[in-house]
């Protein structure tokens, strides 16, 4: 059979395999649904709870997309596709990508038509190097897990602390990065000051509606305040960009 | 007698069959390929690749692994750590949820709801792919349009912004500190960049832990 990094045969295999990835989160959907019908969770408050988590993740999901395009004219759509859709991320894929390539004597970007044999090393690179999360997690969950109850058990009011202490490391460390580029300003360079200039209009429209929620009693803002503050501040990107560069 | 399995231990159970599957399969793509094309991988480009790749991901995976499972919650973690994209998309979805529900993330309620709404992000981001990839023609002209590009680029920015007033403002206590630290270290380091994030992110969890379990000992938390 005559190659080509977007086969026919590819987009079959991508596509079997993308099947069962899906069929895994419909599984734990619905598990996770019957667990809370029979805890006699709110299925109202639920059914939001999903109708958000679905309008939150269209934008970051069509940026994704964007990434399958700029992989994609070095490695066909089918790979990209499918390493976007399981366990990888643009920075990952691009990086593996670069890294086979160049242990062939390639150049990522420029490579005009791959061999069978350039294609396969490099999807074997991509995959042997980003396994490693989804057999620890079977290994080391329970452990965690269990370690978290055990502590939640011993002193309930540290366990919370703990938990909020988790989320806010991770948050902290987010917050920083949004000012990685803020030395530039010291050398009259301002496109530094963009991204600290997208955060804060995301973070005002979050305060905003927070407002509405507690003085107006607008308590359906909550439900789309994260989603709605994304696409702000995303918005407010083109304009801020264009400004200071 | 058999001891009742919880739903905790069912979740265990599930995501290890469903992980360790949807590892085989993926291990089988390239092995698949290769066998219907005749191709021999070539074990040079191989081995430098995996030489220059495999041992900072398998580190990072280790990390995020260990940072991220008690976050997740069970469900969570199993379905993420398969469908990926989990600081810039799972987590923040999760996290939200468990905000708008109103439920502790270490109860079986914020078990069941961090996993529906990553169960949910999960279908739609793969959905949203599929469709992007069917509709490549028609829409790459769209989404590589230059005016679009700040816009994608500054996602992460964008998505802290709006989490960060509400974890922030809740817990600002303990968030200080942190912070602080982080905005000195990523302005004044210049190695600290988009690439380095994700490993940062262990660093400002410890370092956080370490300043509420101070301020805990010395009552100064609520």
């Amino acid at each position: 059979m005559q190659f080509s990094t977007n086969s026919p045969i590819l987009f079959l295999l991508v596509g079997a395999i993308i099947a069962a990835v899906l069929a895994q989160s419909v599984f734990f959907l619905v598990k996770a649904l019957r667990r809370a019908r029979a805890l006699g969770m709110d299925m109202g408050r639920l059914k939001k709870t999903m109708t958000t988590a679905a309008v939150f993740t269209i934008a970051p999901a069509v940026a994704i997309v964007i990434s399958v395009i700029t992989l994609s004219k070095d490695l066909g759509l089918p790979l990209p596709w499918l390493r976007l859709s399981v366990v990888g991320s643009m920075s990952y894929e691009t990086i593996a990508a670069t890294n086979a390539e160049s242990a062939m004597g390639l150049t990522f970007g420029r490579v005009a038509a791959l061999t069978a044999e350039q294609y396969v090393t490099i999807a074997l690179v991509m995959t042997i190097s980003i396994m490693v999360g989804i057999w620890l997690v079977p290994l080391l969950c329970r452990k965690l897990q269990n370690g978290m109850i055990s502590m939640e058990k011993r002193d309930r009011k540290w366990g919370d602390i703990f938990q909020n202490a988790l989320f806010i490391g991770m948050i902290a460390a987010f917050l920083g990065y949004v000012f990685c580029d803020f030395s530039t300003v010291f050398r009259g360079d301002t496109s530094g000051l963009v991204p600290v200039c997208v955060m804060l209009v995301s973070a005002l429209v979050m305060a905003l509606a927070g407002l509405a929620v507690r003085t107006l009693k607008w308590h359906w803002i909550a439900d789309y305040a994260l989603p709605v503050s994304l696409v702000a501040g995303m918005a407010a990107a083109i304009p801020i960009t264009a400004w200071l560069g | 007698m058999k001891k009742e399995m919880t739903y905790l231990d069912t979740v265990y159970r599930d995501g290890a069959i469903w992980n360790l599957s949807m590892m085989a399969i993926l291990m089988l793509f390239p092995i698949v390929v290769a066998l219907i094309f005749h191709a021999v991988p070539d074990w040079h480009g191989l081995a430098v690749g995996l030489v220059a790749t495999a041992p900072m991901y398998w580190a990072v995976a280790v990390v995020e692994t260990v940072t991220y499972v008690p976050m997740l919650g069970a469900g969570g973690s199993y379905l993420s750590f398969v469908t990926g994209n989990i600081a810039n998309l799972k987590l923040p979805c999760a996290l939200n949820a468990l905000e708008q529900a109103g439920v502790k993330a270490n109860s079986e309620e914020g078990e069941v709801v961090s996993t529906i709404a990553i169960a949910v992000s999960s279908i739609v981001t793969t959905v949203i792919i599929a469709l992007g990839v069917a509709l490549i023609v028609p829409l790459t002209p769209l989404l590589s349009q230059k005016a679009l590009e700040p816009a994608f680029a500054q996602i992460l920015p964008a998505l802290f912004g709006g989490l960060g007033v509400v974890f922030v403002s809740k817990n600002w206590r303990i968030a200080v500190a942190p912070v602080v630290l982080m905005l000195a270290l990523f302005i004044f380091v210049p190695a600290l960049n988009a690439g380095t994030v994700g490993i940062m992110v262990p660093v400002g969890v410890v370092f956080t832990l370490a300043v509420s379990r101070i301020l805990y000992k010395k009552g100064l938390l609520g």
